[in-house]
């Protein structure tokens, strides 16, 4: 097996026994209830992560996901609250204000040569500041077109119900599967998270392709707020706060490389839904404060970053091995 | 063969960095089908010439000609539409993606706006089936040897450019059944009229695969000559060989008293594969020379007797007195010094200043518990840079902003403020321009004089004959000879350097 697909079929491995282990206990965690619970529920995180996928793969980091869903969400209610705008066109408006602030922040991170982490932690504070300007309360959303699309839903056998920010959200993987692996901008991607000035070198259009991520990233974002503020029905500007976290998370524990280079967006699926499961066991148990879900993500974060680094210094022992055989 | 017209042609050319001249007016021609070795010392500026020619510099003066028209490439990428592609010793492609996308990166064929996984992964097999190789294309390129990386990467060079392909060390990393395999390909391209230009400092693999050979000495050529009517001591001669300059003389210095006792002495030392065990021993006031060609173990020599690198077994003695040799931390409590040969990478801290590059060493010995004084390092610094002649502003100038000799001289008082008893000197005088030569030169004289004892490594063989009392000779990861005194002329050590290896590498 090619070891780059060893992260990812571990992934796949705890998924699956993590899972047969919830319904050993309760059954009803097969149900197509809990499944279309599970994705309803981490659909807004599941969004964000497809972003950061594209960041990571690239090499970069983009901590300013949960500041901007806050910001969308205060965004949304404080348009429908003070114009007369139809929702569409509010988030026709705010896809292309996060779409922009993301092509911003890649713009800085090409010309300026400044590190990921610092450009897009100061995106951070700005969106937080952006929506604490907009809104300091928590700001419920009433309109009947809202009402309307949470009331959407297909129904699976078994009277699961697949939301429509469920669904929508499969619909993101699904595209993020596909430009990811099947588009020259993917593979692009990928180059610079090889190395950039090799990608240069290679003829990788960088500065296109870097502006590119980080707006994707910022897009997706701004989708990933719409689907938390129709999960809530509110928009507050202390939401979201640590979801770029949960979001690094989910990609890292989805088999991505955290350095950049190797990584798979059908991964971070996974990696949301095993922390989408993990929430869920605790909910069916009870007892168990929902802290715990915290401890075990860290711990299978710690597990994933160890196995990367394993399999990393690995592959270097087996290159030098053979250089020095050589002499 | 030789009767092909002339595929690319530099006129003249120049390139000056601060400093330095690296390119003085150098004449080079590359025929269609044929394999022109391209050899110097380090700093003799091949990669210089190479950059300039696939447009990674702009050159200062003279002509580049292409097919007899005048090109002028900015940038790699334009050289590559031009029709000159470069490969690297370190493989110039991307470990992380597949085998194909590395071949077809940018040009992957579509369908309906989507890669075509199996397209492309057909066209990738069919490139590689042309150079001999059948591999799993799919598969990401770093589970491939660096042999196969390099064949990949050629195939991607050919692929984009067409007529001239540069070789750029490829061989330093592969064993012998992979550097065949290499040059099965160079070959097989050579034949569909291809110019390649070669470069390597494994005379053996010159020998076996070039037509015609050109040699690069400080920045200027030194001539052209056909592979098949040179020989080693030759070609050795022409990289090696004497340059006029006054402050040289034919012999070395002789007369030094051996009878004293060996102020450092190293039995049996050495690491397998790397360098073959030695003795060595260095006395109080004698400069010790070492000669050899670029990769023969001279600078993994130095970082053994360093403890930068390390050693298979061995003893060294200090004094008489078995000395405890696991670090460097050792080494300079032993009252070691080691001036590196790349001064830019291992040297140098660019961003500091040159105060606080001369005080490293010093505060390092003391420990970071007993910091120099503000005070001490600046008198330190200014009293270095006013008797070594450092051609800076103030102490508080960024080093990386000096020219080469500068920053040589600056790293030497380093070394010179921890005031060592034994310093290691590799390449002391490369990349930096005459005058400041001489003076590294005398200083090297000087140091001797007041009881220090010095190893210096140099590809300058005249100035080895300069100062040294004593010059071992390294080949092929082996001290094989020793001259002392009288017996040390550029030809003894030309001679030494150029017996030819008893298992000749290649012997296609």
């Amino acid at each position: 097996m090619n070891p780059r697909l060893l992260p990812l079929a571990v992934t796949v491995l705890i998924f699956v026994v993590a899972y047969a282990v919830c319904y050993a206990q309760f059954p009803a965690m097969l149900s197509t209830r809990v499944i279309g619970n599970l994705l309803t529920d981490n659909a807004f995180l599941g969004i964000a992560a497809v972003g950061m996928t594209f960041v990571i793969i690239s090499g970069g980091i983009d901590l300013s996901v949960g500041s901007v869903i806050a910001f969308t969400g205060v965004f949304i209610t404080v348009m429908l609250r003070d114009t007369s705008l139809h929702p569409l066109a509010v988030f026709a408006i705010l896809l292309g204000l996060t779409t922009l602030f993301g092509a911003a922040m890649g713009m800085i991170i090409h010309v300026l040569r400044m590190p990921p982490f610092i450009v897009t932690l100061a995106g951070m504070f700005l969106a937080r500041g952006l929506a604490y300007i907009l809104s300091v309360d928590s700001v419920p959303i009433t309109h009947p077109f809202y009402e309307w699309l949470q009331s959407l839903y297909w129904l699976l056998p078994g009277k699961g119900r697949l939301t429509l920010i469920g669904g929508l959200m499969l619909l993101v993987f699904a595209f993020g599967i596909l430009l990811a692996h099947r588009t020259r901008f993917g593979a692009n991607v990928f180059a610079l998270g090889g190395g950039v000035q090799t990608a240069r070198l290679m003829g990788v259009p960088v500065a296109r392709t870097t502006v590119a991520i980080y707006a994707l990233s910022g897009f997706l974002a701004g989708l990933s707020g719409i689907v938390f503020s129709l999960y809530t029905s509110a928009g507050y500007s202390l939401a979201a706060v640590g979801v770029e976290l949960d979001a690094i998370a989910a990609v890292v524990i989805g088999g991505t490389l955290l350095t950049g280079g190797s990584g798979f967006v059908a991964g971070t699926l996974i990696g949301v839904l095993i922390m989408g499961l993990i929430q869920t066991y605790i909910i069916f148990d009870g007892t168990l404060s929902s802290w715990w879900t915290k401890i075990v993500i860290g711990a299978l974060l710690l597990v994933f970053i160890m196995l990367q680094k394993g399999l990393l210094s690995l592959a270097d022992r087996r290159r030098s091995l053979r250089a020095s055989g050589n002499t | 063969m030789t009767n092909n017209p002339t595929l690319l042609a530099a006129v003249g050319l120049s390139k000056t960095f601060p400093g330095t001249r690296a390119l003085d007016g150098v004449d080079f021609d590359l025929r269609a089908g044929e394999v022109h070795a391209l050899l110097g010392e380090n700093g003799a500026g091949k990669s210089t010439l190479i950059k300039c020619l696939t447009g990674a510099y702009r050159r200062d003066g003279g002509d580049i000609l292409l097919e007899g028209a005048s090109i002028d490439p900015r940038d790699t990428q334009e050289a590559q539409r031009l029709g000159i592609g470069t490969v690297y010793q370190e493989v110039n492609l991307l470990p992380n993606l597949t085998v194909a996308d590395n071949l077809l990166l940018g040009r992957q064929p579509r369908r309906l706006g989507l890669v075509s996984r199996r397209e492309t992964n057909r066209i990738a097999r069919e490139m590689l089936s042309r150079y001999g190789l059948t591999i799993d294309v799919a598969r990401s390129l770093d589970s491939y040897s660096v042999a196969i990386q390099q064949i990949v990467a050629i195939a991607r060079a050919v692929s984009l450019s067409g007529k001239v392909l540069i070789l750029d060390e490829p061989t330093a990393s592969l064993d012998r059944d992979e550097v065949r395999m290499l040059f099965d390909v160079v070959r097989s391209l050579r034949a569909q009229g291809l110019g390649i230009v070669f470069i390597s400092h494994f005379l053996d693999q010159v020998f076996d695969i070039s037509d015609r050979i050109t040699v690069l000495r400080n920045g200027r050529l030194v001539g052209v000559r056909d592979a098949a009517t040179l020989d080693r001591t030759q070609l050795i001669n022409m990289m090696l060989g004497r340059e006029l300059s006054e402050e040289t003389r034919d012999r070395g210095r002789g007369g030094f008293d051996y009878a004293q006792r060996a102020r450092i002495a190293y039995v049996g030392t050495g690491r397998a594969g790397v360098i073959a065990p030695f003795d060595l021993s260095i006395h109080r006031g004698e400069v010790v020379g070492m000669a050899g060609l670029l990769g023969s173990g001279r600078t993994e020599t130095a970082e053994l007797m360093f403890a930068a690198a390390p050693r298979d077994g061995g003893s060294v003695n200090k004094d008489g007195k078995p000395l405890k040799l696991a670090s460097p931390r050792d080494a300079i409590a032993a009252g070691f010094g080691f001036s590196p040969e790349d001064r830019k990478t291992s040297g140098i801290i660019g961003d500091m200043s040159v105060r606080e590059n001369i005080v490293l060493a010093l505060q390092a010995r003391q420990g970071w518990m007993r910091p120099v004084r503000l005070s001490r390092q600046r008198e330190m610094a200014d009293d270095y840079i006013r008797r070594l002649d450092i051609r800076t502003p103030d102490a508080e100038k960024p080093i990386g902003q000096l020219s080469g000799g500068n920053q040589q001289k600056a790293l030497l008082a380093r070394w010179l403020a921890t005031n060592p008893e034994f310093l290691i000197l590799d390449e002391p005088t490369r990349g930096i321009d005459v005058g400041a030569h001489a003076e590294i030169i005398r200083m090297i004289e000087n140091l001797c004089e007041s009881g220090m004892s010095l190893l210096v490594i140099s590809s300058e063989l005249d100035e080895l004959v300069t100062y040294s009392h004593r010059v071992v000779v390294v080949r092929d990861r082996v001290h094989v000879a020793e001259l002392i005194g009288e017996e040390i002329t550029t030809d003894s050590i030309v001679a030494a350097i150029a017996k030819p290896s008893p298992a000749p590498e290649t012997s296609a």
